[in-house]
């Protein structure tokens, strides 16, 4: 029993759950900004994998890896400009949108691997961003060994999840960004151009998504494999909404969900006697019960999914 | 010159022309009315005025200037203000983040909420429109809500200021602190433009008033050379019954009785707590109150469209709580639901299915389970032709008709039936003059032939001259009971207001 206490909580489980929330954490604050403006981004899987794929792509032909974490932001804004064309322009619903991005992401990214590197499976490996530290948080006891020696992507999360938590609540960006998700007609009414703020909100959105896929591809693996985001964008859309549409929120229930991953992956390499296929379902069962749970209590923008013209 | 001139205005959607070639001419710092049944274009001719619609022809003058308002924002920048009559807010923001959205005072990158607050404050203050600026929109009152839009005009120092059926939501108090507070806007150089179909509120507020009808401008007179009676001449194009006449009864038995009933509303948490009366045949129960006071609670228990928790609903001797809906339906009430659109149509279904809602299982409609298409057609026919109910056939969807027409089709639906109780919940909200004098007619009608009528609304007149007992409802609670000839408007409103009355 101790064994499993200490597996659960050792500093490593932890240092595994910040690794493994960043991706999502990124994609739950994409999905926050966009559902905010209302806009329901089942997309967020699609972007991620974009990212991924683009980030891969980058650092293959420059060497570089921050190029491809440039290009992962790029081209998961392009695929999110694509998606609020679609659902703010054309007014087309936002659900089945999303879900034909997914698909056309992963086909997209599939056939691209087959044409440029001529294996459908995975990518050759590529430069990957390296660890780093931060000097001062080095000498703090406990969190040294949590946010030490990892990607740099994973500060760089910390302090975007902050940022935007203050754009969404501190700035009139914001203020209009949750009116307009509330209430387009009462932002149109007082002259905020509501299209605007949307793509605004929808392509944040992707460029989050496709900056934790480059986490995915180049601060993890060094490559790119089919499918690699694996659900994340549906766990992140999942965090965004435990996390009442909040930055700060959605950071919290993506460590939830990765803890859970965390343990599991823990439990697995310890001899439990206990079904490898029960263990692996934890970090599921608890997404379905924590988002039961959620659903009830959570009250979203009151607009959310809504087309908005004033001459329909 | 003028404040406002459009000329020529011309407007369609589809087919339906909503402005035909109007003109309007508001003077400087008037009141101005534009009056009009639903459905003649005033609020089409506003949002082009405010920028939410596009005119296909016209033009607009501000101050003799000749101005292109395409857009809202550049309306706001022109110092036009529009009090929407849904209001334009966000419920779960504070009056302070509703009224600055899209104005904000700024700090770096920051909103300044410090600044912000106090300018509104300042605000409130200057104009004598009292709110907590901190409050949130969801937890203050109607009437504070709309001091909130009208604010939220101001704030953006607009001149120029269109109220769109404000008094539409208001308990009478409200409504008189709402002319108290135009009157106010005027004299510190305001321009007004008050939108409605009442024709009382007009006669008392307004400078001049200019007519609409059927999109068209029927013509401007000064409020001081006319009369209610030919204000609704000119808004319904023929002589209007503006009052109706009920005829006197005796005393009779009670047909329908609830007793202490208690109804749980989780969605706001209002309770309906011990609601008890009697309704004897053929007499009109009136139930008066704000909305949001019980009365939706009241309608959905007593139609089994929502659980209630105890008591006793009797209709001649048996009780009615155990029943569903449909076999309430069945032994013979008829609803007029208070939200039509929800309740009482099918927006996208034509007039013959929507005409054979609720008895599509039973004959003659419907033989050994099939639907009877020429008994359907036959049925809804007919009641096109008794109750009047203009602007289409039985194949044309409901969501066609004017809300007036609407109503009437649910009302050929339920009393045709037979009804042995009626329950009308605002039966003549959004609904024409012409409308509302045939609708209290049928009404009347049952109720001279003895069935009992619990009549669930919001218009103070509407009540008065139908019911004969009403009794009023503040926060779930029947406050009092009174006899609708004796009362007067002000103590019905100070009753729905939860104020005590001497007496």
């Amino acid at each position: 029993m101790n064994d499993v206490l200490a597996a659960i909580f050792s500093i490593n489980t932890l240092a595994a759950m910040i690794r493994m929330a960043t991706p999502i954490a990124l994609a739950a604050m994409g999905g926050t900004f966009s559902e905010r403006s209302g806009v329901i981004n089942i997309g967020l899987e699609g972007m991620i994998l974009t990212g991924a794929f683009a980030g891969v792509a980058g650092s293959y032909y420059t060497g570089n890896p921050w190029v491809g974490v440039l290009f992962a932001v790029i081209f998961g804004s392009l695929v999110a400009g694509i998606f609020a064309v679609f659902t703010v322009k054309f007014k087309a619903n936002h659900v089945v949108a999303g879900v034909g991005l997914n698909i056309f992401a992963l086909g997209l990214t599939t056939w691209l691997m087959q044409v440029l590197w001529g294996g459908r499976g995975v990518s050759p490996n590529v430069n990957g961003l390296p660890r780093v530290s931060i000097p001062v948080l080095d000498k703090v006891p406990v969190v040294n060994k949590l946010i030490t020696n990892q990607s740099p992507l994973v500060y760089i999360m910390f302090a975007l999840i902050i940022g935007g938590w203050f754009l969404l609540f501190k700035t009139p960006l914001g203020l209009r960004i949750r009116m307009t998700g509330e209430r387009p007609e009462a932002a149109d009414t007082l002259g905020i151009n509501v299209s605007r703020v949307k793509y605004f909100s929808v392509i944040l959105s992707g460029a989050l998504s496709g900056l934790g896929g480059a986490y995915l591809s180049l601060g993890y693996l060094n490559m790119f494999s089919r499918n690699m985001s694996a659900g994340r964008g549906y766990m992140a859309l999942a965090a965004n909404i435990f996390g009442q549409w909040n930055p700060l929120g959605g950071l919290g229930a993506s460590f939830l969900f990765s803890f859970s991953e965390a343990v599991q992956l823990r439990l697995q390499s310890i001899n439990l006697n206990i079904a490898n296929e029960l263990i692996q379902m934890i970090p599921y069962a608890i997404t379905i019960i924590v988002l039961a749970g959620a659903v009830i209590k959570s009250r979203p923008p009151e607009a959310l999914g809504e087309h908005y013209g004033t001459e329909e | 010159m003028y404040a406002v001139d459009m000329k020529g205005i011309t407007k369609t959607f589809g087919d339906t022309v909503a402005n035909d070639g109007v003109d309007l001419s508001v003077e400087e710092e008037e009141i101005h009315c534009i009056l009009g049944e639903n459905g003649a274009g005033k609020t089409t001719l506003m949002n082009v005025l405010f920028g939410l619609y596009e005119r296909d022809a016209g033009e607009i003058f501000l101050h003799d200037k000749e101005v292109n308002i395409r857009k809202p924002s550049q309306a706001i920048d022109h110092g036009i203000g529009m009090i929407h009559q849904n209001f334009m807010l966000v419920n779960r923001l504070s009056v302070t983040d509703n009224i600055v959205a899209g104005a904000e005072p700024k700090k770096g990158i920051r909103l300044d909420r410090k600044k912000a607050v106090k300018d509104v404050r300042r605000l409130s203050e200057k104009y004598g429109l009292k709110v907590d600026p901190e409050a949130r929109i969801e937890n203050i009152s109607v009437g504070d809500q709309q001091r909130v839009e009208i604010l939220k005009a101001l704030y953006r120092k607009a001149d120029i200021l269109i109220l769109d059926e404000p008094t539409a939501v208001l308990t009478p108090q409200e409504v008189e602190d709402l002319f108290r507070i135009m009157r106010e806007l005027k004299e510190s150089g305001k321009t007004l433009i008050f939108i409605t179909h009442k024709l009382k509120e007009t006669m008392t507020i307004t400078d001049r008033i200019t007519i609409l009808r059927d999109g068209k401008k029927v013509g401007t007179v000064e409020t001081g050379d006319t009369n209610p009676r030919d204000l609704a001449q000119m808004m319904v194009g023929r002589d209007v019954v503006l009052s109706v006449e009920k005829s006197e009864r005796e005393e009779r038995p009670v047909a329908f009785e609830v007793k202490d009933l208690n109804v749980h509303n989780p969605t706001n948490n209002l309770y309906l707590r011990d609601v008890s009366f009697e309704i004897e045949e053929g007499e009109v129960l009136g139930v008066a109150g704000v909305e949001g006071n019980g009365q939706l609670e009241l309608e959905e228990g007593l139609m089994g469209l929502r659980p209630t928790e105890s008591g006793e609903v009797i209709l001649r001797g048996s009780d009615l709580r155990e029943l569903t809906t449909r076999e309430r339906k069945k032994i013979g009430i008829a609803h007029i639901p208070s939200d039509r659109l929800r309740r009482g149509l099918i927006a996208e279904f034509n007039l013959q299915r929507n005409m054979i809602l609720g008895s599509e299982w039973d004959r003659p409609f419907s033989r050994r389970g099939f639907l009877d298409r020429n008994r359907i057609k036959e049925y809804t026919e007919e009641v096109i032709e008794d109750f009047d109910i203009r602007g289409g056939t039985a194949d044309v969807d409901a969501k066609s008709l004017s809300g007036g027409n609407q109503q009437k089709v649910i009302l050929g639906r339920e009393l045709t039936r037979d009804p042995e109780l009626i329950i009308a919940a605002q039966p003549t909200r959004g609904v024409d003059v012409g409308a509302i004098e045939y609708i209290h007619g049928e009404l009347l009608n049952m109720r001279d032939r003895g069935v009992p009528v619990l009549l669930i609304s919001a218009e103070l007149d509407e009540l008065r001259s139908l019911s004969d007992r009403i009794i009023v409802l503040y926060e779930g609670e029947i406050v009092a009971s009174l006899d609708a000839d004796a009362v007067d408007e002000r103590e019905l409103g100070l009753l729905m207001a939860g104020e005590e009355v001497e007496g």
